[in-house]
């Protein structure tokens, strides 16, 4: 049992506390031994950067002005991020939980409790009863020694990760409509593109590298079209703003298809020589002329008109999304619409004319392809097609009949586990008491576990539920590789040794594994190692991987996959010539539009939303401990419209209460003209009692698994209390906790 | 030095890089001399960052009884030189654009330098460096203006007072200077429980109060 006792101690012990200046404080006397060029540990855009290591502490960050992507730019997230390698809080030991108190314990004792536990579990449950859950934060090598270790090292079918919650949708489209799942075109292309159509995607604030392209875009005479609910930075920006009701991207992608259609703006030529299935759309598209298309979406006709003129009479256009249109119980279908409005006008596989998603974490791309994912294997490959199945086998090195069947999606992961199903647990980079929806029901799944295994290099709001805690390493303590949200294979340069007793994350799951009897299937020496064998087991995949060395990553500033041979230098833009589909051709589909699971009603009138911040990163372990981070924004907040607000007597600052069908939670008001009357914003960065997720549904999208994080029902309750926002008192130092409410 | 600093406000993202990155420059021990504000985020998200303008008659170093503040030869105004500061903060109190700050704990007031320990070696500045969207850009005239559609301007109106800047802002083309007139109200607020009325939103305070880690 793993019930979280004695929660001040914990926080008291392991944070968050808030850190702000690195290891001996700020000086100018440093003597610097080596500036490492790497990469940003956080989102997709994986910005260059040089680590300032002197005495193997890193003590500070230098622009890394030659590397292309970024040339030097970086958010307040990416500079700061080295203050968490020698952050007081980060885990040096091994712990074991003894009556509700995390020990301090022996690798060879904690080790030999895990080995011992999971074999006590397998014995009497069955080798399903253990699952893996995994995160993409991780380098591709860890994603894929992650899948090979649960399912030749635990030898169960139970393995899944917080890609789930980031990018399956966007992954599920593009597998339909492509038949591969990559962003189409490089970043760089942006720039020579007329029109940008921005769909569910707050750059500014989630990929604020990226408004770099933009802004040269705009430079250029380029023009946005930005579709969110909120007036985010990125909509204030652009020329052109539709504030949909969260939840009815298919109504407005499907009106804005039928103005092309309309007004003859499509791509005829192209329709007939490189895709499938266009009657089937254009039909469905025909059932949402503007005025239909706006009396769902609640954007007006005319800028659905506006929007479609703009973008089909240019010349060039790319269509890039994010969470805001994937994370729906009709995600696939929100990302099918746009991908539609790609195809009819020809707009896609060359420079200027695009389509991507924009993948949220670091390595949500590599993390997505190598076989951490329920029922896939390295390389993209299928775990139900046989043929898959026995190359991977024999890269492995065992019968086919060995490989275990597909497993289930991260949601539903949690439910096998508040069923029964689970009993014991590995958890690696993801902190599911802030990430996963309705979290009231992911507290439940890890209390009810009989066995509980956390690494982290922090001890994350989840790794508080575990038995066993193993310290691992950030990633300025490593090496290995991750693909970028363009599909540039970067490399991650390691700057120091772990602190203390901490252990590479791939020296520890192959610990396990060797004693768990399993380690000739393990016996790996370095990430490179890793790679080789990546390489070999991707080799002949979609995500293709063969071709691409350490060393070519780092004479070519990265490599664009798929890359089969040693020669190629990898592919920058996809569907120059052909799409991935047997045939060639890309796909159309006929697109209805549903709507969220959870509509507004009399009870809860309000439609809920969640979100990010630019100064916290996903679930906020690594963030949520940086003083600079923290001081910018201490908690979140709930952005509601002035018109909302009066209705319910709320003034802004006051502390309001949420409640869904689900939970609630207690937040101050944002008094904001910038959102819909309609609609309530969370940030969701927070755990517990600060978590938006105890209101958000967790209704899955029947192709992508993903939750519904981006729109369900709620109502704002008055609290009547006094207590104000925490305004920016300065909380520098070491030894503060994180602030929370009533604290 | 040819090359200065542009602003240009409409591409701030208010992501505050700038803020984290000019803690990073070495000689400034940790603290920050940039700015970076909501304008009123009861109406918009629109930010602004602020650095100092490094006027060509600078009025912090008139107002300086002790002859502190120096301007170099490429125009750039310095922090105060510690042997020299009087801790009197005419400066701060003097300066428009709301720039100098006075530490009390280093008994000295700082400001923005314009990175000029990496900008005569040749580097740009940290916040320059950094900032995602180019809203803070540092390079010579012909090599930014150029590229922007927008046009520079070095003239402050405040008042009775013109001010000209080595820094120059980013405006609309039919702008001639910066002219600064009043402020606006706050309107998001609803008189409640007799409780007093703010001029703006928590939020806009809360930034405001970060800032002051610097206000010493």
């Amino acid at each position: 049992m793993s019930k979280v006792e004695n929660l001040a101690s914990i926080i008291d012990r392991f944070g968050p506390h808030l850190h702000d200046e690195p290891i001996g404080g700020w000086s100018a006397e440093r003597k610097i031994d080596k500036m490492v060029p790497t990469h940003c540990p956080y989102c997709g855009m994986q910005c260059g950067m040089n680590l300032l290591v002197e005495k193997n502490h890193v003590v500070g960050v230098e622009p890394r002005y030659d590397f292309p992507v970024n040339e030097g730019r970086l958010c307040p997230k990416g500079v700061t991020a080295y203050l968490q390698t020698h952050h007081p809080d980060r885990l040096e030991y091994p712990l074991i939980k003894r009556n509700g108190n995390f020990e301090r314990a022996s690798w060879d004792e904690a080790l030999d409790l895990i080995v011992a536990k999971f074999k006590g579990l397998q014995e009497k449950y069955g080798k399903d009863s253990i699952a893996v859950y995994s995160g993409s934060s991780l380098t591709t090598e860890k994603t894929y020694l992650v899948g090979k270790f649960a399912r030749l090292g635990l030898q169960t079918r139970y393995i899944d990760y917080n890609g789930r919650l980031c990018m399956a949708s966007a992954a599920g489209g593009n597998n339909k409509a492509f038949g591969i799942d990559r962003a189409a075109n490089p970043w760089s292309d942006i720039p020579h593109a007329e029109v940008l159509i921005i769909a569910g995607a707050n750059c500014a604030e989630t990929f604020p590298i990226l408004n770099g392209f933009l802004w040269k875009q705009r430079d250029n005479g380029g023009v946005w079209i930005v579709i969110d609910p909120r007036e985010t930075p990125t909509a204030r920006q652009g020329d052109l703003h539709l504030q949909l009701k969260p939840g009815t991207d298919v109504a407005v992608a499907n009106g804005i298809l039928n103005v092309l259609i309309n007004e003859n703006l499509i791509d005829q030529a192209f329709i007939d020589s490189r895709t499938n299935d266009w009657e089937a759309a254009k039909a469905a598209a025909l059932n949402y002329p503007p005025e239909v298309a706006s009396e769902i979406s609640g954007v007006p006709a005319e800028k659905i008109i506006q929007a479609a003129r703009l973008y089909g009479r240019a010349k060039t256009g790319m269509i890039m999304h994010a969470r805001g249109i994937e994370h729906h119980s009709n995600g696939t279908e929100n990302v099918l619409s746009y991908i539609n409005i790609a195809l009819a006008t020809g707009k896609i596989g060359s420079e200027g004319r695009g389509y991507g998603t924009i993948t949220g974490q670091g390595n949500g791309q590599g993390g997505r392809e190598h076989g951490q994912k329920a029922d896939q294997l390295p390389g993209y490959r299928s775990m139900l097609n046989p043929e898959h199945r026995r190359y991977i086998a024999e890269v492995w090195g065992i019968d086919e009949s060995e490989l275990p069947q597909p497993g289930v999606s991260a949601v539903e992961l949690f439910n096998k586990m508040r069923e029964g199903e689970i009993k014991g647990l590995l958890s690696i980079c993801s902190n599911m008491m802030v990430s996963l929806p309705d979290t009231n029901q992911v507290r439940k799944s890890l209390e009810g576990l009989e066995f509980n295994v956390c690494i982290d290099f922090f001890l994350s709001e989840s790794a508080r539920y575990a038995d066993v805690v193993l310290p691992g390493t950030t990633w300025s303590e490593d090496e290995g590789t991750t693909t970028s949200g363009e599909g540039r294979v970067i490399k991650i340069n390691k700057a120091i040794d772990p602190p203390g007793e901490a252990r590479q994350d791939w020296r520890i799951l192959q610990e396990i594994a060797v004693r768990m009897g399993r380690g000739k299937y393990f016996q790996f020496e370095s990430p490179r190692a890793i790679f080789d064998e990546l390489r070999v087991a991707s080799k002949g995949g979609k995500a293709d991987y063969f071709g691409i060395t350490y060393e070519k990553i780092d004479k070519q500033d990265g490599v664009f996959w798929p890359c089969p041979t040693e020669e190629s230098t990898g592919t920058p833009r996809l569907f120059e010539e052909r799409f991935a589909h047997d045939d060639g051709k890309a796909k159309f589909h006929a697109i209805e539009y549903k709507g969220a699971a959870e509509k507004p009603d009399e009870e809860y009138p309000l439609i809920f939303t969640s979100g990010r911040i630019v100064h916290q990163y996903l679930s906020g372990n690594q963030t949520r401990r940086i003083g600079f981070l923290v001081q910018q924004c201490p908690e979140p907040f709930v952005e509601m419209h002035p018109e909302t607000a009066m209705k319910y007597k709320i003034n802004d600052g006051e502390r309001v209460k949420i409640v869904s069908r689900r939970g609630e939670g207690i937040f101050p008001a944002l008094v904001v003209k910038t959102i819909r009357p309609d609609t309530i914003f969370v940030p969701y960065h927070w755990g517990e009692e600060l978590a938006a997720n105890q209101i958000t549904n967790a209704a899955l999208d029947p192709t992508s698994k993903i939750p519904e994080f981006k729109a369900c029902a709620a109502r704002l309750e008055k609290i009547h209390t006094r207590e104000l926002p925490i305004l920016g008192e300065v909380r520098k130092g070491t030894s503060q906790n994180e602030v929370q409410r009533g604290k | 030095m040819n090359e200065t600093m542009f602003i240009d406000p409409q591409r701030c993202i208010g992501c505050r890089s700038c803020v984290a990155a000019c803690r990073e420059c070495s000689t400034h021990k940790g603290y920050s001399m940039i700015f970076v504000d909501y304008i009123d985020r009861s109406e918009t998200t629109a930010t602004m960052p602020t650095i100092c303008m490094h006027c060509e008659e600078p009025t912090c170093a008139l107002v300086c009884p002790a002859d502190a503040i120096k301007q170099n030869e490429d125009g750039v105004v310095m922090s105060a030189l510690k042997p020299r500061c009087l801790d009197c903060r005419n400066c701060v109190n003097a300066c428009p654009f709301g720039v100098p700050k006075y530490n009390s704990a280093m008994h000295l007031q700082m400001k923005c330098d314009m990175c000029y320990d990496r900008t005569s070696e040749g580097l740009m500045p940290m916040c320059a460096s950094v900032c995602p969207t180019g809203a803070l850009a540092f390079g010579t005239y012909e090599q930014i203006v150029p590229l922007r559609r927008t046009k520079p301007v070095n003239a402050h109106v405040f008042g009775n007072q013109s001010v000209k800047t080595k820094v120059y802002m980013m405006l609309p083309t039919d702008a001639e200077e910066v002219s600064i007139d009043g402020c606006g109200v706050f309107e998001g607020q609803i008189a409640l429980d007799g409780a007093p009325v703010r001029e703006e939103s928590w939020i806009d305070t809360q930034v405001e109060e970060s800032d002051k880690s610097n206000e010493f």
